[in-house]
């Protein structure tokens, strides 16, 4: 049974479906990302996932459009983004603490939400995949990247995107600055306040698009807590990549083809416990964390609010 | 006089963050065409209505309360810990396993033992990422997140393998769950409810937790730490040894929850799949109850009773007025936000009145620096 796993067809099952499996990591942690760069560390990120998720999913059940259910999921995610500035950038709040109260308001919130309005799990026809004019039709390759909906298309666009905004434009540097010295960057007449809203309501929008793709794109059904900790994952993928957009990339992929390997194991019943290996992928991410983190250095205000000194 | 006003102000912001939630809750009933009055009503009767009612509150309270003592200690030492889901898991597993296992000693030398069991699981699963945050800098946030889930597929596999009640390996359904203790290891009752002796360990060890926080030099050192791990340094501390000794004993206190609930209230271990299903959340709502109850283990007690009543009435109002439970996860999350929220408030009235102070008596003004840090750690601000 274990020589199964190594047949051509498996192996690309296996590529295809932890191509497409990244696609929340991928939107979750480019946008904590930003905010994180910002000197903000969000720990709600999985609580804009389900409200995202749910948003998405039932605006699409609706109206029978998924388009208006991605932008609900982006709207709920922005607000929950701005709500969170307030309260960090604002009040001063401890970032990690309240990230874990935005994480339970969304946990609850959706769940209620999802009995009063629905009460059982319904399914929908999620975003279909696209097939690439003649890049599809490369035998392997085709199956594996470029049949694939529009949400990990995007997902994957999302990473030269945020590199480049990062490191090639003035809001990048200021968005850098502002995380490693923003006393500094105050001095020199950029706002704070201003470029940390931007970042985590950002952060709060594509944590919504993660959160959409996994009821409209990947899995197309509500459930409460669906995101069981990928919300979690996605910020121990930022420090995993350095902070680096490439390096989120990376970590998205390991860890999906991981989870996918795992899927696969099961499927073909190799006689592993699927407890097991449903747990790997987090053992290796801690094993990770240890053999990088100490190399790169985290951005210096990290979590640290920020008070003007007079 | 005026300095019990401002003491009073400091301990009302909690209760005020509480209400806040409560009115956001409200709105949120309205606008489901419940009234709130109605569902809040609901809410009391199903936390306080009743002695057996209260009993079910105290009951759930206490895991909260352990929880949230370890809190105290892992906060206090600037450690954050969100693992309490996973070390209850891991105290709970170890504890049943001793429960099962030495089935001809006496119930009480079992029962003892198996507590001190959890203790150890879950100090042994705090301590992990304490180690790895003190010596390989991996931040304690991201590895105690992944030891929850690490700490739920083990629970999986072990309930559905090797530790599975031998009566259900031989049916069909399989329920992943361990066999009954015996009668002789169950946590003895305090009165005829479901109240067990559990709670009173945790209030008797909230009391401890307090001497060890203010009145011996290891809790004086990990606060230190937190403070400043700087100024501790240079005045010998070792920081790195003391990150973990918080981690560590936050995690065991979350362990020692998890037993409790093994030995006080099911008798087994049973796995839905989830951390929740075992912990009921305990893990993070313990956080909520320390923060609630400002860090200090004494507050805590009054603050793991108010969530406990929260979660058990919130039952309730879901049989009454037809509003799912959940509601009450959505008020704790905002309850956490408001109170991390009203800090400001309290820091600002600290600055005004050492504003205040030193007008009065034109002394230089305390400095921020590490030394008057530790002095304030000493004295247990």
């Amino acid at each position: 049974m274990i020589s199964d796993l190594f047949s051509v067809t498996v192996l690309i099952g296996i590529l295809a479906s932890g191509i497409r499996l990244a696609t929340p990591y991928l939107y979750a942690a480019i946008g904590e990302t930003f905010s994180q760069k910002s000197g903000v560390l969000n720990l709600g990120v999985e609580g804009q996932m389900l409200l995202g998720a749910f948003a998405a999913f039932y605006v699409a059940l609706s109206t029978g459009s998924l388009w208006l259910g991605m932008l609900t999921a982006m709207i709920v995610g922005a607000l929950m983004g701005l709500a969170m500035a307030y309260v960090t950038v604002n009040l001063h709040a401890q970032q990690g603490i309240s990230g874990i109260g935005f994480y339970l308001f969304g946990l609850g919130m959706s769940d209620l939400l999802f009995q009063k309005l629905m009460g059982n799990v319904e399914t929908v026809k999620g975003f279909p995949k696209i097939y690439i004019p003649g890049l599809s039709d490369i035998p392997g390759i085709g199956e594996i990247f470029f049949s694939q909906n529009i949400l990990v298309y995007g997902a994957y666009l999302l990473v030269p995107l945020a590199w480049f905004v990062l490191n090639k434009t003035t809001l990048g540097l200021k968005i850098r600055s502002v995380g490693e010295n923003p006393d500094a960057a105050d001095s020199l007449g950029v706002s704070v306040a201003r470029i940390r809203y931007f970042t985590i309501i950002l952060g709060g929008v594509l944590s919504g698009i993660a959160g959409a793709s996994l009821s409209i794109a990947l899995l197309n059904v509500f459930q409460q807590n669906m995101t069981s900790g990928l919300g979690f994952i996605a910020v121990a993928l930022v420090y995993f990549g350095g902070w680096r957009p490439v390096g989120v990339l990376g970590g998205a992929l390991l860890f999906s083809l991981i989870n996918s390997l795992q899927l696969w194991i099961q499927v073909l019943g190799i006689p592993i416990p699927s407890d097991i290996a449903v747990m790997m992928p987090y053992v290796l991410t801690i094993l990770v964390l240890v053999a990088t983190v100490s190399r790169v250095r985290s951005p210096s205000a990290l979590s640290k609010p920020f008070e003007r000194e007079n | 006089m005026r300095s019990r006003l401002n003491a009073l102000f400091d301990a009302l912001l909690p209760v005020l963050a509480t209400l806040a939630a409560l009115g956001v809750g409200a709105v949120m009933l309205l606008i489901l065409k419940v009234n709130p009055i109605e569902a809040y009503a609901a809410l009391w009767d199903g936390a306080f209505g009743s002695s057996n009612a209260f009993a079910e509150t105290l009951v759930k309270a206490t895991p909260l309360l352990l929880v949230a003592l370890g809190i105290c200690i892992s906060f206090r030492g600037d450690v954050i810990n969100i693992g309490g889901e996973g070390q209850m898991i891991i105290g709970a597993i170890l504890a049943t396993w001793v429960g099962l296992t030495f089935t001809g000693l006496p119930g009480w030398l079992v029962v003892t033992i198996s507590l001190v069991a959890g203790f150890l699981g879950g100090a042994i699963w705090g301590g992990i990422p304490g180690v790895l945050k003190a010596y390989f800098s991996v931040n304690e946030i991201l590895s105690t997140v992944m030891m929850n889930a690490i700490a739920v597929q083990l629970m999986n596999f072990l309930l559905r393998g090797p530790m599975i009640d031998p009566s259900q390996a031989e049916l069909a359904s399989k329920i992943p769950q361990t066999a009954r203790l015996l009668d002789a290891f169950r946590l003895p009752r305090l009165a005829p409810t479901r109240l067990h002796l559990g709670a009173l360990i945790a209030v008797i060890l909230a009391i401890a937790v307090y001497i060890l926080l203010w009145r011996t030099t290891l809790g004086y050192r990990i606060r230190a730490v937190g403070q400043n791990p700087n100024a501790s340094r240079y005045a010998g501390i070792k920081v790195q040894r003391y990150m973990v000794l918080a981690l560590l004993l936050s995690g065991a206190f979350a362990g020692l929850a998890g037993a409790t609930q093994v030995f006080g209230v099911n008798y087994r271990m049973i796995t839905d799949g989830s951390s929740s299903g075992f912990t009921g959340s305990a893990g993070f709502n313990g956080i909520v109850a320390a923060l609630f109850g400002q860090l200090h283990p004494l507050w805590s007690i009054p603050a793991s009773i108010l969530f406990g009543a929260l979660l058990v009435g919130a039952n309730k109002m879901q049989r009454v007025v037809q509003v799912p439970s959940a509601l009450v996860i959505a008020l704790n999350g905002l309850v956490v936000v408001f109170v991390v929220s009203s800090e400001i408030l309290r820091k600002r009235r600290q600055r005004r009145r050492l504003a205040d102070a030193r007008q009065e008596d034109e002394t230089p003004p305390p400095t921020e620096s590490g030394e008057s840090q530790i002095k304030q750690a000493e004295t247990g601000a």
